[in-house]
C-alpha cells in the first residue's frame, strides 16, 4: 500500500501555520511508526497498548491545549490536528488522549486547587499517571443530570456512594474525575486508585473500541478527603462536566476525520489495485462515485473542523457549533467506513485492512460525548428556542 | 564542542516525482518537502553528540528561502541550536561543487570542529558534497558511518562496507562524518519544541556574505525523463516443473537475459 498521506483537496494546509503543519506531520509520523503496526493485534486481543501513554506524554500529545504545569501549551487547532492523526491510527488511541487531556486534565486545570494541579497535571501530561472521567451511570447516559451517585458531607470527609459505567481508562486510572451530587447539586471530585471502597472492573465483550479500556467505577462508602473536591465546581452544577465534554467533542470533530481519511486512503488504494472484469474496480463509475462522495464529505468536514478550531482559539466558539461539527464529522466518518467496507469486498471484513476496526470503533464515537440525536436536539433548541429533551 | 550538520531539504522519499514539462528538471511544486532521509541521521547524530559532550549544533542548508520552515521543523525543533540558510539565487543555482564551497565557507566561519552530513541527498543522490566539503576544509572524512563515538579530540567511526564487512576508522578532529542508514534512530520532535523552534536563531545569507563570487554549476542537466512504464506482468500457468521450464525459455528467448 502507498504511504499514508492525508487528504488535502481544498489546500487546507494553506490555512494552517507552518508550526501547525509541522505538529500534524510529526504526529502523523509517530502514528505511522508506533500505532499502525501494532493496533490491529491489540484490537483483536481487546487490549490497550499502555506503553504508548508515556510516549504520547513525552511528545506533548496529552493535554496539548493546556498551559502551565508541564502541559504543552499548544493552540486548539494543533490539539485538533493531534486528535485527527491519533484517530487515523485508532479511535481508541484518540479516546485515551481525549479523556486524559480534555476530561481529566482540563477539569483539574480549570476547577482544581493549586495543590491538585501541582499534584496531578505534570504527571498526567507526561503520561506517567492515567486519568478517567466518570459521568455516565448505568441508568443515566444522555441525561446525566439524573445521576444518583452521591457524596455526603461527613464533617472531616465526604462519603461517596454509587456507580459509573462505560468509563474509558477506568481500570487503568490513577485518578478519576467523578461527578456526584452533593446536597442535590452536581460537583466534581478526585477519586484516587486504591482508595478503600473504590473498584474499577473492566467491561469485557465489546465489539467496538476494543483497543481501549472501558470500565465500571464502583463507590462503596469511599471516604474522600475534603481536599479531593474540585473547589471551582461548587455552584456551577452540570456546567462543570459539560464544559469538559465541550472540549472533548471539539477534539472528536477532528478525530473522526482521521478515521474517515484512513478509510478513504485504503479504499482508493484498494480500488486501484483490485481487478475485476479485467480492470481495476476504480475504473467503474459506481466505485468512482463512492470515492468522490467520500472526498466531498471529508473536505466539508475539514472546513468545519478548521473553522471551529479558529473560533475556539479566538474564544468565540459556541457549544452548539461544537455539536454540529461533532455530529456531522462522526456521522460522515461512520458512513465512509461502511462504504469503504463495501469497496473492499470480502477483504473489508479482515483485520488486514483498517476498515472494519474503524467502522466498529465509530459506533462508540457516534454514541459517546453526546449521541448523534442529542446533538440534533441541541441544534433544534438553538434554532427554535424550544427545548425538546424532556 | 562546536558541532555542524548539513541538512538538505528535498522531497519526501515517498513522493511521486513529476518531471517539468520542458524536461529541465524535477517539479517539486506541491510536493511534501522534508530534511532528507540520510540527513535526518546526521541531524540526530549531531544532537546526540551535543547531548554527550555539551556544546551547540548549527545546521547548514543551501536551498530556497522557503526551506526555512522545514529547517525549523526538521532540525531546530529536534534540538539543533541555530541554523544558517544560504539561499540567494547564486546558492539555489549552485552545482555540487558550488554547494560544497558555500557550506565549507559557512562551516569555517562558524568555527565547527566536526560536521555531520548524510550519505546522499534524497533527491539527486549525487553523494558528492560531503567529500568536497572535507577537501575544501582540509579535513578528514569518513563515509557510510553506521556507528560513531568521540573521546576527547579523537573519534572512532564504523563504516559499513560492501558484503557486510565493517571497517573501523579512528582519527582526530576536525572531521566530516557522513552518515549511513542505521547509524541511529532519529527522534520525533516534542510538539512544544516545534513552537519554540520558531524563535531559534536562523540567519539567511547569500554567497556574497561568504565572500564567494562564483558558485555556478560547472555542469548542466537536461532532458529529464520519467523511467519507462513497467510492462505488464505475466503469470505462467502450470505445475512447478513445467512452469520453471517455460520461465527459462521466456528468459532466454523473449527477454534474452540468460
Ligand atoms: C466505548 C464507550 C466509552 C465511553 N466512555 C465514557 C467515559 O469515559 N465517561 C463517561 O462518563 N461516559 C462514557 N461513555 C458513555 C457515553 O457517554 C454514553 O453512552 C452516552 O452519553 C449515551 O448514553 P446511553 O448509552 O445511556 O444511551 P441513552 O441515553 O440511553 O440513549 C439511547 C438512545 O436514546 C436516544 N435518546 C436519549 N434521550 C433522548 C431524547 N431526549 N430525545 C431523543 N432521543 C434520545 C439516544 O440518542 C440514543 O439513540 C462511553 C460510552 C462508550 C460506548
Amino acid at each position: 500500500m502507498a504511504g499514508y498521506e492525508g487528504l488535502d483537496f481544498y489546500e487546507m494546509d494553506e490555512l494552517l501555520s507552518d508550526e501547525e503543519v509541522a505538529i500534524r506531520d510529526a504526529v502523523r509520523g509517530w502514528v505511522e511508526d508506533n500505532v499502525v503496526p501494532i493496533i490491529e493485534e491489540h484490537a483483536q486481543a481487546g487490549t490497550f497498548p499502555k506503553h504508548l501513554a508515556k510516549e504520547m506524554g513525552s511528545m506533548g500529545l496529552l493535554g496539548a491545549n493546556l498551559e502551565g504545569y508541564g502541559c504543552p501549551g499548544l493552540n486548539n487547532v494543533s490539539y485538533g490536528l493531534i486528535c485527527q492523526e491519533l484517530e487515523r491510527g485508532d479511535s481508541g488511541i484518540r479516546s485515551f488522549a481525549s479523556v486524559q487531556g480534555s476530561l481529566v486534565m482540563f477539569p483539574i486545570h480549570a476547577y482544581g486547587s493549586e495543590e491538585q494541579k501541582n499534584k496531578w497535571l505534570p504527571r498526567l501530561a507526561a503520561g506517567e499517571a492515567i486519568g478517567c472521567f466518570g459521568l455516565t451511570e448505568p441508568d443515566h447516559g444522555s441525561n446525566p443530570g439524573g445521576m444518583v451517585t452521591k457524596a455526603v458531607d461527613k464533617g472531616d470527609h465526604y462519603e461517596l456512594n454509587g456507580a459509573k459505567m462505560w468509563i474509558t481508562n477506568g481500570t487503568l486510572a490513577d485518578v478519576a474525575v467523578v461527578w456526584a451530587k452533593l446536597d442535590g447539586v452536581v460537583h466534581g471530585f478526585l477519586v484516587e486508585k486504591g482508595m478503600e471502597g473504590f473498584t474499577a472492573p473492566e467491561m469485557k465483550g465489546k465489539y467496538s473500541l476494543r483497543a481501549s479500556v472501558t470500565s465500571e467505577l464502583v463507590f462503596d462508602g469511599v471516604k474522600l478527603p475534603k481536599e479531593n473536591l474540585l473547589p471551582k465546581t461548587v455552584g456551577i452544577g452540570l456546567k462543570g462536566p459539560l464544559s469538559c465534554l465541550n472540549n472533548a467533542r471539539y477534539g472528536i470533530a477532528w478525530g473522526a476525520l482521521g478515521a474517515a481519511q484512513a478509510c478513504f486512503h485504503s479504499s482508493k488504494d484498494y480500488a486501484l489495485n483490485r481487478n475485476q472484469f479485467g480492470a481495476p474496480i476504480a475504473r467503474f463509475q459506481l466505485v468512482q462515485n463512492k470515492l468522490a462522495w467520500m472526498l466531498r464529505e471529508i473536505t466539508k468536514g475539514q472546513l468545519l473542523a478548521w473553522r471551529l478550531g479558529r473560533m475556539k482559539d479566538a474564544g468565540t466558539m459556541k457549544h452548539q457549533q461544537v455539536s454540529l461539527a461533532k455530529m456531522n464529522n462522526v456521522d460522515i466518518a461512520i458512513q465512509i467506513a461502511r462504504v469503504a467496507r463495501d469497496i473492499h469486498g470480502a477483504n473489508g471484513i479482515l483485520g488486514e485492512y483498517p476498515i472494519m476496526r474503524h467502522a466498529a470503533n465509530l459506533e462508540s464515537v457516534f454514541t459517546y460525548e453526546g449521541t448523534h440525536d442529542i446533538h440534533n436536539l441541541v441544534l433544534g433548541q438553538w434554532i427554535t428556542g424550544i427545548q425538546a429533551f424532556q | 564542542m562546536n558541532i555542524g550538520v548539513c541538512a538538505k531539504i528535498s522531497p519526501h522519499a515517498d513522493a511521486r516525482i513529476k518531471i517539468k514539462s520542458d524536461g529541465s528538471g524535477v517539479d517539486t511544486k506541491g510536493e511534501k518537502l522534508v530534511v532528507g532521509d540520510y540527513d535526518e541521521y546526521a541531524v540526530e547524530e549531531a544532537i546526540r553528540t551535543k547531548e554527550a559532550h555539551k556544546g551547540a549544533v548549527t545546521a547548514f542548508t543551501v536551498g530556497a528561502t522557503s526551506d526555512e520552515k522545514l529547517v525549523r521543523s526538521g532540525a531546530l525543533a529536534l534540538g539543533v541550536d541555530k541554523a544558517v540558510l544560504i539561499s540567494d539565487d547564486a546558492a539555489v543555482n549552485a552545482g555540487p561543487l558550488g554547494t560544497a564551497k558555500l557550506l565549507a565557507a559557512a562551516i569555517k566561519e562558524a568555527g565547527c570542529e566536526i560536521v555531520f552530513t548524510g550519505k546522499a541527498a534524497t533527491d539527486d543522490g549525487n553523494s558528492q558534497v560531503s567529500a568536497m566539503i572535507a577537501e575544501l576544509l582540509g579535513w578528514a572524512q569518513v563515509s557510510q558511518v553506521t556507528k560513531f563515538a568521540i573521546e576527547g579530540t579523537s573519534f572512532t567511526a564504523t563504516r559499513a562496507m560492501d558484503a557486510g564487512v565493517l571497517q573501523i576508522v579512528s582519527g582526530s578532529l576536525p572531521v566530516v562524518i557522513t552518515c549511513e542508514d542505521g547509524l541511529n534512530d532519529p527522534r520525533y520532535p516534542k510538539l512544544p519544541d516545534i513552537m519554540k523552534a520558531k524563535r531559534k536563531p536562523l540567519s539567511k545569507i547569500g554567497a556574497g556574505d561568504l565572500g564567494l563570487a562564483d558558485v555556478a554549476a560547472t555542469s548542466s542537466e537536461s532532458n529529464f525523463a520519467p523511467p519507462p512504464p513497467r510492462p505488464a506482468s505475466r503469470i505462467i500457468e502450470g505445475d512447478a516443473a513445467s512452469a520453471a521450464q517455460e520461465l527459462v525459455r521466456l528468459l532466454r528467448e523473449e527477454a534474452k537475459v540468460i
